[in-house]
C-alpha cells in the first residue's frame, strides 16, 4: 500500500496535534498511527520523526522495540493467542498449534489473502477464562483445539 | 459539576449524594471487568435495561456496571441489591425471570446460584461464597460496589476524604511519617518501603519532581493492577495525589500496559471527572496545591515495568534499563527526582491516611503490613483475585479460598512472583505468605501472580517456559542476560525434547550464577529463580527427562505418545472429529477407537476433547 505523501502528512499531523507534539508520548503516538493504518508505514514514521524533531532512527528504534508495533501490513483480523502462564498451564500451546495448522502461518505472519495476522501475547488479564484467544479485541475463552475452527469462521 | 473549592464543599457534596440515594431501592449490579466482559456482560446491561422498562419498573430500579469483583471464574456476575442475591454465569435468557421473580417478588432462582466448590452447597448471597469469606478486601472491596465511570459512587463510599485530610490537616512530612509508620512496602515486586522512597525523593535536589504510577503489569498470569485501575481508578488517583503532595510533585504519569484498553479508558474518564470536580489540576480543593496527571500507554514490552526502562519509555526512547548507581528518586524521568510506585501501592495510601498508620500496621506480619491482592490462576477451582492479610498460608489461599485443584487431580506446585519468582512445592504449603518468607524459599512476592500447578504440569517445561519468555523479553543491552538466557533456553529445550545430557543441570546452575551476578537489571538477575527452584524441589523430574527420556507429567511432546485406554473408551467418536490429521478410526458403536501412531502428530486435540479420560499421554 503506497499512499500519497500529503495524506500521510495530514493523518500524522492530526495525531501529533492531539498529543501536542510531545515526544515523551511517542509510544502512544505510534499506537494511534498504527490504529489508523493497521501497521506503521515508513512514510508515516518519517512524518512522526519530523513532527517531533527526533531522528528517524529513534522512531524506528522504538517502533521495532515494542511488540505492539508492526512495520508490515497486517491482515484484516488480528488474532492474538495468549501464552501467559495461566493460559500456558491450561494448554494454550495446543490451541496455538491448531491455529497455525488451520491458517498455515506462524506467529508474526499474515495469511496470503491478508485476512488474518497471527500474534501471541503474554497475558491479557482474563486468566480465569484461559486459554484465551483474542480476535480484533474480542475474547474467546476456554479455548480447545476443536473450538478453533468455529471461532475463526465467525470472522469474514 | 462545579469545582469544589474547600473541604467543606466536598463534604457537602458527599452528603448530598448519599442523601439522594435510597439504600432500599433495588439495584442490579453487573460486573463489567475484563473477565465478565469477555463472557458477555455488556449484553446483559442493555438487556436488563430493556426488561426493566418492559416489566413496568422503569425509573424504579438502578443498574450499576461495576469493576471486577474478582471471582472471574463464574462470570458474568450479577448481584441484586439491597439483599445481595448472587447470580453467576448469567445469560440474556435469564433476565426476564430475574426481573419478574427476584426483583419484583423477591424470590431466588435456584439455577443461577453458585454451588460452592468447597461446601458443595448452593449459595444465595455474595458474602456467603467461601471464595470471599476468608478474604480481607480493604483495597479491592469497593470494586464490586462502585461504577468506575461515576465519581459520585466513589464519593459516596468516602472517596477523596483522605486527600482532603492530607491537604488540610497534615504537612507533607506528616504524610510521609504516617506511611513510614504504617510499614507499607511496594506492591510492584521488590517490597521497598514506600515511605522511605517518598522521603528520599522529597529530599533530592531538582527543579521538578515527578510521581509515576506503574500499571505495566507485565507478569503473565497477574491481573490485579488491571482490575484496580479498571474498577476503582479514583482510589489509585487519590493515592497518587496524596503522594505527590507529600513529595512536592506537581506532575505525574500513569503508565498503562498496551493490553489493557479498558483500564486506559476508565483511567481517562476518572482523570477528567476528578479535574472537573477540582480534585485534580490547579488549586486542588482550594488548598493551593497543583497536580496534573497524564496517561502513557506501553507498547507490549515486559521490561518497561522496570523503573529505569519505564522512564526511558516515558521520554519517548527505547525501553532499556540503565545501571542504578544513581537511584531514580535522585535522577529519574528527564533526570529529575522521580518516585515510581505500583498501582496497588498507590491504592493503599488513602486507606492509611484515613484510618491511620496504627490501624494499618495491625494487619499482617512483622515485616509485611496490610493486605496483598493475588491473582489465583491455573489449575485451581476458584480462579480470580483474592485479597488477604499478609501472613496467611499458601494452603489457606489455595484450598480454603481457591477451593483446591479441579477434577480431583493432585497439587504439585504454586508459582509466585512471575518470571522472577519460583515454584513452591507441596511440602511448603504452610508457609506464611509475606515478602521475606517467600524470598527465603527461593521465590518472591513479585506483583502477586499465583499460578497453581497440578500433576499434569511438567516442571521442566515450566522452567523452559519462563526462560523462553525472558529470553524474548530481554532488551539485549547486557551480555549475561542476553546470551545467558539464550544458552539456558537451549539447554532446557534440549531436555524437554529428549536431548538432555548428564551435566546439563550443573551447567544451568553455573549460568544462573553468572546471570545473578552480572546482569544489569533485575530481569536478568532474578531470571534463574524458576530454574533454580524447579531443580531444587523437582530434581527427579529433570532426571526422568534426562536419564529415562520420560516426561512424567505427559507434557513434553517429544517424550510422550498418546494411546487409547480400551477399558474406558466407549467409542463415542468425539476424538475422531477433533483429530486434525485423521489418525483415529471408528470401530463401531461400543468399540474403542483405534489410534494410528504413525499418523499422530501429538497435538493433544483428542486428549482435550475426551470427557472420559480415555486418552492417555505418557
Ligand atoms: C523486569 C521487571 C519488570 C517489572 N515489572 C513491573 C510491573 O509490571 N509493575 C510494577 O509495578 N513493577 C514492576 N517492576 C518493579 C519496578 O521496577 C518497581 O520496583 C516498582 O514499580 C516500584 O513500585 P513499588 O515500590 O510500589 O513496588 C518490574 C521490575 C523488573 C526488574
Ligand atoms: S495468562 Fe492468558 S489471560 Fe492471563
Amino acid at each position: 500500500m503506497k499512499m500519497g505523501d500529503s495524506q500521510a502528512q495530514q493523518t500524522v499531523k492530526t495525531i501529533l496535534d492531539r498529543f501536542q507534539n510531545d515526544r515523551g508520548l511517542l509510544v502512544s503516538i505510534l499506537q494511534d498511527v498504527q490504529a489508523e493504518y493497521n501497521y506503521l508505514p515508513r512514510e508515516a514514521l518519517e512524518e512522526v520523526g519530523q513532527g517531533l524533531d527526533i531522528p528517524l532512527s529513534q522512531v524506528f528504534g522504538v517502533a521495532t522495540f515494542f511488540k505492539a508495533f508492526s512495520l508490515k501490513p497486517r491482515g484484516r483480523h488480528l488474532i492474538n493467542v495468549c501464552l501467559g502462564t495461566a493460559c500456558h498451564v491450561r494448554g494454550a500451546v495446543r490451541v496455538l498449534e491448531e491455529i497455525e495448522r488451520e491458517l498455515g502461518i506462524k506467529p508474526g505472519e499474515t495469511t496470503g489473502d491478508l485476512k488474518y495476522t497471527l500474534e501471541t501475547v503474554n497475558c491479557v488479564g482474563a486468566c480465569a477464562l484461559g486459554p484465551i484467544v483474542v480476535v480484533d479485541g474480542e475474547y474467546s475463552g476456554e479455548m480447545r483445539t476443536n473450538k478453533v475452527r468455529p471461532v475463526l469462521e465467525s470472522y469474514d | 459539576m462545579s469545582r469544589l473549592s474547600s473541604p467543606q464543599e466536598l463534604e457537602a457534596l458527599r452528603k448530598q449524594i448519599i442523601g439522594q440515594r435510597d439504600p432500599k431501592r433495588p439495584c442490579v449490579t453487573i460486573c463489567g471487568g475484563t473477565g465478565c466482559h469477555a463472557n458477555g456482560s455488556e449484553k446483559l446491561v442493555t438487556a436488563f435495561g430493556d426488561e426493566i422498562e418492559c416489566q413496568g419498573l422503569g425509573g424504579k430500579v438502578d443498574i450499576r456496571v461495576t469493576g471486577c469483583h474478582g471471582f472471574c471464574e463464574r462470570g458474568p456476575l450479577v448481584v441484586i441489591k439491597p439483599g445481595g442475591i448472587f447470580y453467576q454465569r448469567v445469560k440474556a435468557e435469564d433476565i426476564p425471570g430475574i426481573v419478574s421473580e427476584t426483583i419484583i417478588k423477591g424470590n431466588i432462582i435456584d439455577e443461577l446460584l453458585y454451588t460452592d466448590a468447597i461446601t458443595g452447597e448452593k449459595v444465595k448471597y455474595e458474602h456467603e461464597v467461601s471464595f470471599y469469606r476468608k478474604q480481607q478486601r480493604l483495597v479491592f472491596g469497593n470494586n464490586g460496589v462502585i461504577d468506575p465511570n461515576n465519581i459520585d459512587d466513589y464519593l459516596a463510599v468516602g472517596g477523596y476524604a483522605a486527600l482532603s485530610k492530607a491537604l488540610f490537616k497534615m504537612s507533607p512530612e506528616e504524610v510521609i511519617e504516617e506511611i513510614k509508620k504504617a510499614g507499607l512496602r511496594g506492591r510492584g515486586g521488590g517490597g521497598f518501603p514506600t515511605g522511605l522512597k517518598w522521603e528520599s525523593c522529597r529530599r533530592a535536589q531538582g527543579d521538578t519532581r515527578y510521581v509515576i504510577c506503574n500499571c505495566d503489569e507485565g507478569d503473565p498470569g497477574a491481573f490485579m493492577d488491571r482490575s484496580l485501575m479498571e474498577g476503582n481508578p479514583h482510589s489509585v488517583l487519590e493515592g497518587l495525589v496524596i503522594g505527590a503532595y507529600a513529595i512536592g510533585s506537581h506532575e505525574g504519569y500513569i503508565y498503562i500496559r498496551n493490553e489493557y484498553p479498558l483500564a486506559v479508558k476508565n483511567a481517562e474518564i476518572a482523570i477528567k471527572q476528578a479535574e472537573d470536580c477540582g480534585l485534580l489540576g490547579k488549586d486542588i480543593l482550594g488548598s493551593g496545591f497543583d497536580f496534573m496527571v497524564r496517561i502513557n500507554r506501553g507498547g507490549g514490552a515486559f521490561i518497561c515495568g522496570e523503573s529505569t526502562a519505564l522512564m526511558a519509555s516515558l521520554e519517548g526512547r527505547v525501553g532499556e534499563p540503565r545501571a542504578k548507581y544513581v537511584h531514580t528518586v535522585e535522577k529519574g524521568l528527564w533526570d529529575q527526582p522521580t518516585d515510581l510506585n505500583n498501582v496497588e501501592t498507590w491504592a493503599n495510601v488513602p486507606l492509611i491516611v484515613s484510618r491511620g498508620a496504627e490501624w494499618y500496621a495491625g494487619i499482617g506480619t512483622e515485616g509485611s503490613k496490610g493486605t496483598k491482592i493475588f491473582s489465583l490462576v491455573g489449575k485451581i477451582n476458584n480462579t480470580g483475585l483474592v485479597e488477604v492479610p499478609m501472613g496467611i498460608t499458601l494452603r489457606d489461599i489455595i484450598y480454603d479460598i481457591g477451593g483446591g485443584i479441579p477434577e480431583g487431580k493432585k497439587f504439585k506446585a504454586v508459582q509466585t512472583g512471575g518470571p522472577s519468582g519460583g515454584c513452591i512445592p507441596e511440602s511448603l504449603l504452610d508457609l506464611p505468605v509475606d515478602f521475606d518468607e517467600l524470598s527465603q524459599v527461593g521465590s518472591m512476592m513479585g506483583s502477586g501472580g499465583m499460578i497453581v500447578m497440578d500433576e499434569g504440569t511438567c516442571m521442566v517445561d515450566i522452567a523452559r517456559y519462563f526462560i523462553n519468555f525472558l529470553e524474548g523479553e530481554s532488551c539485549g543491552k547486557c551480555v549475561p542476560c542476553r546470551e545467558g538466557l539464550k544458552q539456558m533456553s537451549q539447554i532446557l529445550t534440549g531436555i524437554t525434547e529428549g536431548r538432555g545430557k548428564e551435566g546439563d543441570i550443573e551447567l544451568l546452575e553455573r549460568l544462573s550464577e553468572t546471570l545473578v551476578d552480572g546482569s544489569l537489571c533485575a530481569l536478568g538477575s532474578t531470571a534463574p529463580n524458576p530454574v533454580l527452584t524447579t531443580i531444587h524441589y523437582f530434581r527427579d523430574e529433570y532426571d526422568a527427562h534426562i536419564r529415562d527420556r520420560k516426561c512424567p507429567a505427559g507434557v513434553c511432546k517429544a517424550l510422550i505418545s498418546y494411546s487409547i485406554d480400551e477399558e474406558k473408551c466407549p467409542g463415542c467418536g468425539l476424538c475422531i472429529g477433533a483429530c486434525p490429521v485423521g489418525a483415529i478410526t471408528f470401530m463401531g458403536k461400543g468399540e474403542p477407537v483405534v489410534l494410528d501412531q504413525e499418523k499422530c502428530i501429538k497435538c493433544g486435540s483428542c486428549y482435550d476433547v475426551c470427557r472420559l479420560d480415555a486418552i492417555k499421554g505418557e
